[in-house]
């Protein structure tokens, strides 16, 4: 659905964006990672011919966004940064207006109106004036529009910033419930906002990609160097000696759980599995196992860890 | 052409829902029925020998209407998409950067035209309650509606261009006010260059929109100057345009 090669834009002679290299499959919803600054907003506005690129090619459902602009905004809903609406319109007449503005005919307009407005909830203020609106329902016109000339792409620009907990559930789901038949592209500087929505993440950090791949991929690839969590009814000097003799075991930490069980969290040398020696181990002992856990990396760790990286080199 | 008359319809929406459409409607109106009421007290009181047409339509008053209003009117168009954000959504959909200068000029054109509709009256209540049936001449009055509306084009135009320029409402409406006086301050020369003085007093003479519009109340169009305001609107609109495209320049 979208092709991404070597996507470069300077301003003033700064790179904003580097050498972006990436493809979006259909039906995928791909979260857009980074911080601030990272280069994801300069990105979308290529993405939705807002802007060109300095070098580089971008093709949306085969069409270039450069030399075929048209093709490609008739294709793709576009929710820019901040969520810019025309305040001093309601909320229907505003969708309409967007329809039509999209090529849409009157009647075809009028039945996609009332399509969106049912399915982001926005039933109740249709008739009202965007400018009073909440931040959520206003949330829910941005999405309604992105959606309202049945686009195969939507790309949302962090379609969560600024909204209270409660409100960026709603509206993540609402993200979810329509990406069931489209693909999504979101942008994001939360991590958990990808992580719940999205099924592949592509983490940028200042202009180029550092990491991409689905949420379990880079777990994997973190997973040298992932804590086993044991729970063991041993004594401490025992479960010292035993650490301290297995020679897979980097470093650990042992603290007391109730009865007379102790937590052990254990750093394994270079991508070993421990779950396997500690249960043979306990087995050989004696000793009740009653919890062994791999800790999973959070995306957070991942990005923090990506991120670092980058710092450090620097 | 659907995008367009969507467009269209929205500007003209949104002059009409905000309060600054309306101060723009009652101060024109304001200006245009004073120079009415003085108009009236002068025919009163003295024998005229001007046509009244002229003289109400070359009054300092009109003058002031013409300059003023169209720059406020336009200095929402761009700047205020600019600072809202909504210039994104406007241009990443299907539209063409054409589509939305042409609109924002009509849009714009039609409201200023709407506030100064008003003023069509005072012509006809003359003609109803004059004991002169002279006094008002319809072919002066057509050639003084082709003036207004060709003068306005381009003032609208430049306000775009101005308006196209920035993010900001307050600069918008300078620069275009500086543009639309500038312009019209150059009729002025032709009262200080002496006529004697050659091509250029002739060059500044065909500039001066003070004497386009003495014409126009006359009834008389000279193509020279219709060609004029015509080519000055497309002029600005397509440097409007130009603005516009340039966020895709390279």
């Amino acid at each position: 659905m979208i092709e991404v090669e070597n996507l470069t834009k300077r301003y003033a002679g700064r790179a904003a964006v580097r050498d972006l290299t990436f493809t979006v499959k259909r039906g995928e919803i791909v979260g857009f990672l980074g911080q601030n600054g990272a280069g994801k907003t300069t990105t979308m506005r290529m993405l939705s011919c807002f802007m060109p690129a300095t070098s580089g090619t971008a093709r949306i459902a085969g069409y270039d966004v450069f030399t075929q602009a048209d093709e490609v905004r008739r294709r793709i809903g576009y929710m820019p940064e901040g969520n810019p609406l025309h305040l001093d319109m309601r909320v229907r007449e505003y969708l309409k207006f967007r329809a039509r503005l999209k090529g849409l005919s009157a009647n075809r307009s009028r039945e996609r109106v009332d399509i969106v407005t049912e399915q982001c909830g926005l039933g109740e203020v249709a008739g009202k004036v965007i400018s009073t609106l909440s931040g959520g329902y206003r949330q829910r016109v941005g999405l309604a529009d992105a959606l309202v000339h049945e686009p195969e792409l939507i790309i949302l620009d962090e379609p969560t910033k600024n909204l209270d907990a409660h409100l960026t559930r709603t509206v993540r789901q609402l993200i979810k419930d329509v990406s069931k038949d489209r693909t999504v592209f979101i942008s994001s500087h939360l991590l958990p906002e990808v992580e719940l929505t999205c099924t592949r993440v592509i983490i940028i950090h200042e202009g180029s990609i550092r990491e991409q791949g689905t949420l379990d991929e880079l777990q994997r690839k973190m997973s040298s160097g992932q804590q086993v969590i044991a729970e063991l009814a041993a004594p401490v000097p025992d479960l010292r000696e035993a650490w301290e003799h297995l020679a897979e075991v980097e470093h650990f930490d042992i603290a007391a759980a109730e009865g007379n069980f102790h937590r052990c969290s254990l750093t394994p040398r270079a991508g070993v599995d421990l779950r396997p020696h500690i249960f043979e181990l306990a087995k050989a002992r004696g000793w009740t196992l009653r919890e062994l856990t791999r800790t999973r990396h959070s995306l957070e760790d991942i990005f923090v860890h990506v991120t670092k990286k980058e710092q450090e080199e620097l | 052409m659907q995008p367009f008359l969507t467009l269209v319809r929205r500007e003209l929406g949104s002059s009409y829902v905000s309060l600054i459409g309306y101060v723009i409607i009652a101060g024109v109106q304001f200006l245009m029925g004073l120079g009415f009421f003085i108009l009236l007290r002068a025919l009163e009181s003295k024998p005229f020998d001007k046509p009244v047409i002229e003289t109400f339509f070359t009054s300092e008053l009109f003058w002031i209407v013409m300059l003023l209003a169209p720059s406020i009117t336009t200095m929402r168009t761009y700047a205020q998409e600019k600072f809202t954000g909504t210039y994104e959504t406007l241009m990443t959909s299907p539209v063409s950067d054409w589509q939305v200068v042409l609109a924002k000029f009509t849009g714009a054109l039609l409201f200023f035209m709407s506030a100064l509709l008003p003023a069509l009256m005072y012509p006809f209540l003359l003609k109803r309650f004059s004991v002169d049936l002279t006094l008002v001449d319809t072919g002066a009055l057509a050639g003084t509606c082709l003036g207004v509306f060709l003068i306005s084009a381009f003032y609208i135009a430049l306000g775009c261009f101005a308006s196209a320029l920035t993010r900001s409402q307050i600069i918008a409406a300078m620069n275009s006010l500086v543009l639309t006086l500038g312009l019209f301050l150059l009729s002025c020369l032709t009262e200080v260059i002496p006529p004697k003085l050659g091509w250029q007093s002739a060059a500044f003479a065909h500039l001066s929109m003070i004497n386009h519009m003495k014409d126009f109340t006359r009834g008389i169009v000279d193509t020279r100057q219709v060609i004029f305001y015509l080519s000055m609107t497309v002029l600005f609109l397509f440097l409007t345009h130009k603005v516009v495209e340039s966020r895709r320049w390279k």
